[in-house]
């Protein structure tokens, strides 16, 4: 981890539904153009910690801190205004738009404020910036087909094309690769991460795979019963007691052998 | 092009219009009126519904703008076609801004029933006040125009086709605008329109103050061209059902589709009137359940398919 000031820095986070503790404790510094993997069993606190950062939920206590600014209290559109942004876990697309429709009403809202908003929708410089994203992200095949038709690699992809528009300096994906066949994980990872290398945007993602997890981050941290169990390299973690028992499981091939 | 095919369309067809009411027998252009004032609350709720909010209650707006018509010209004496609509406009709109800052946290039956509520509230208050004309309602004097007061309904007809023109084509641009593109954006999935970046509580707020001022522009006109104001053919549960209805008769397909809409239902109810006095309401009733089950998109469906076909 460097010295420089953290892009993102997370202090005794807590979210309790009533009596049920979702998040306890939390604590974390993100370094600009960090690449972190978030793990944990179901019920962890992963998406919990995703929905407080990006606005979805209060928390009930500490502080979230990104450039230096409070950001709790900030409704999500304020949250992705500020420069941070988000995909799903479950693809949040326009479903009855096409594809190309998806991706101008996403730069449509990303270049249009106040009285802007009220510009044609429908401008030749948003569907020449239209067409580099769909060819960016490898989804200009579908253009012409309705979101709600497609299958689950491409909404995934269509789903954080559309989060990245926004120019984010942090993005937080929920679970990029649920649902999506092991032949293609890592080709749809190689497209998601690629770009966002070039651009040094700092990534958070919530992943179950932990091959895609060894591959892809530098920094993994494990989350289990609301609370942080581990945070270090993915090579240390992977190897961590708590993380081979909590997370991983005996029986993964991950997990050390005669554990 | 922001001023597009369907705009020039409008303008054409309201421009034809205006010009064959002055050949057209008196009572086709009263329908013709009639149709076209209420096309344009239609409108505003071609909007909501778009992003998939309807409202049982627009009557509350257009008997606000009738109404306003109404007290202007017993109050005031104000007999001036742009005066009355301008005050109509600015009723309606600065209630439906207050209204909407409660409406755009509902959605689905609560913004529905909510709307149909506070109409509800207008009509039980004017029943009950005489200084509002109570069950009777108002006469109102002849529309006069910067101060000439013509003979005939012509100038009126003129005027409707005219400020219909302007609002449909107003309309049009704003729903090729970003914001108006929203309603579908809004209809399919307000949590990623919001992760955008863009409220989507101002934008519904945006589209019902658009509607709510259509409607009472639809008011104002259509005060005037009866010549009269009264709670139950404007303000009732009744007159805001005939809107939902007119709105799914024309379906959402295009701006033209609530004059098309509108006018197909003052014949259809005329007509029916005409022919089944006592049971008028089955023809109407029939009708639009015969338009749910076969044409889901309005007669505007037809239009578009007959239009596709020829091109």
């Amino acid at each position: 981890m460097t010295d420089s000031s953290p892009i993102l820095k997370v202090e005794g986070l807590e979210k309790t539904f009533g009596a049920v503790v979702a998040a306890s404790n939390i604590n974390i510094d993100v370094q600009p153009g960090e690449i972190i993997g978030i793990i944990g069993a179901n019920g962890a606190g992963k998406t919990t910690f995703v929905n407080m950062v990006t606005g979805y939920l209060t928390p009930s206590a500490g502080s979230i801190q990104f450039e230096g600014r409070e950001m709790i209290g900030l409704p999500p559109r304020k949250v992705t205004q500020a420069g941070i942004s988000r995909s799903f876990q479950v693809s949040q697309v326009f479903s009855t738009m096409t594809v190309e429709e998806n991706i101008l009403t996403a730069l449509a809202i990303a270049s249009n404020t106040g009285l802007g908003a009220l510009r044609q929708m429908m401008r030749p410089e948003l569907v020449s910036k239209c067409n580099d994203v769909l060819e960016r992200y490898q989804i200009a095949q579908h253009r012409d087909h309705t979101a709600g038709t497609l299958s689950q690699g491409v909404r995934k992809l269509l789903d954080i094309a559309m989060a990245v528009i926004s120019k984010p300096r942090i993005l937080l994906l929920d679970e990029p690769t649920s649902g999506i066949s092991v032949e293609e994980k890592f080709d749809l990872m190689d497209i998601v991460m690629t770009p966002l290398r070039e651009d040094n945007v700092t990534v958070l993602f919530i992943e179950h795979d932990m091959e895609i997890v060894e591959r892809y981050v530098s920094r993994v941290i494990a989350f289990y019963q609301g609370e942080i169990i581990c945070d270090e390299s993915p090579t240390e973690a992977l190897a961590d007691p708590k993380v081979q028992e909590y997370v991983i499981g005996t029986s993964h091939p991950h997990a050390k052998k005669g554990a | 092009m922001f001023f597009d095919r369907t705009s020039s369309i409008v303008v054409i067809a309201l421009f034809a219009c205006a010009v064959a009411g002055y050949f057209i027998p008196d009572w086709i252009m009263n329908q013709l009126m009639f149709g076209f004032a209420r096309a344009l609350a239609v409108l505003g709720l071609l909007v909501l519904w778009r992003t998939g909010l309807i409202s049982f209650g627009h009557a509350f707006y257009f008997g606000l703008g009738a109404y306003t018509v109404a007290l202007l010209d017993i109050n005031l004496g104000v007999s001036d076609v742009f005066l009355r609509l301008v005050g109509a406009v600015l009723v309606s709109g600065v209630i439906g801004w207050i209204v909407g800052f409660v409406l755009r946290n509902y959605r689905d039956i609560f913004f529905a029933m909510l709307s149909l509520a506070l109409s509800m509230v207008l009509y039980g208050i004017i029943v009950k006040t005489e200084a509002l004309g109570s069950t009777d309602g108002f006469s109102i004097s002849a529309p006069t125009f910067f101060g000439f007061a013509p003979d005939g309904k012509y100038p009126l007809f003129v005027f409707i086709c005219v400020v219909c023109a302007i609002c449909a084509v107003a309309v049009q641009m704003y729903l090729n605008s970003t914001l108006g593109w929203m309603t579908t954006a809004i209809r399919d999935n307000e949590v990623r329109v919001e992760y955008l970046g863009l409220s989507v509580a101002n934008a519904v707020h945006v589209k019902y103050v658009l509607s709510a001022v259509l409607a009472g522009a639809a008011g104002c006109l259509m005060a005037m061209a009866l010549g009269q104001v009264d709670p139950d053919s404007m303000v009732n549960w009744t007159a805001s059902g005939e809107l939902v209805f007119i709105t799914i008769l024309s379906g959402p397909g295009s701006v033209i589709a609530p004059f098309i809409g509108s006018v197909v239902f003052e014949l259809l109810r005329t007509y029916a009137f005409e022919w089944a006095p006592h049971a008028w309401q089955l023809i109407v009733g029939g009708t639009l359940l015969t338009i749910i089950l076969f044409l889901p998109g309005g007669v505007w469906s037809v239009i578009e398919k007959v239009v596709g076909k020829k091109s």
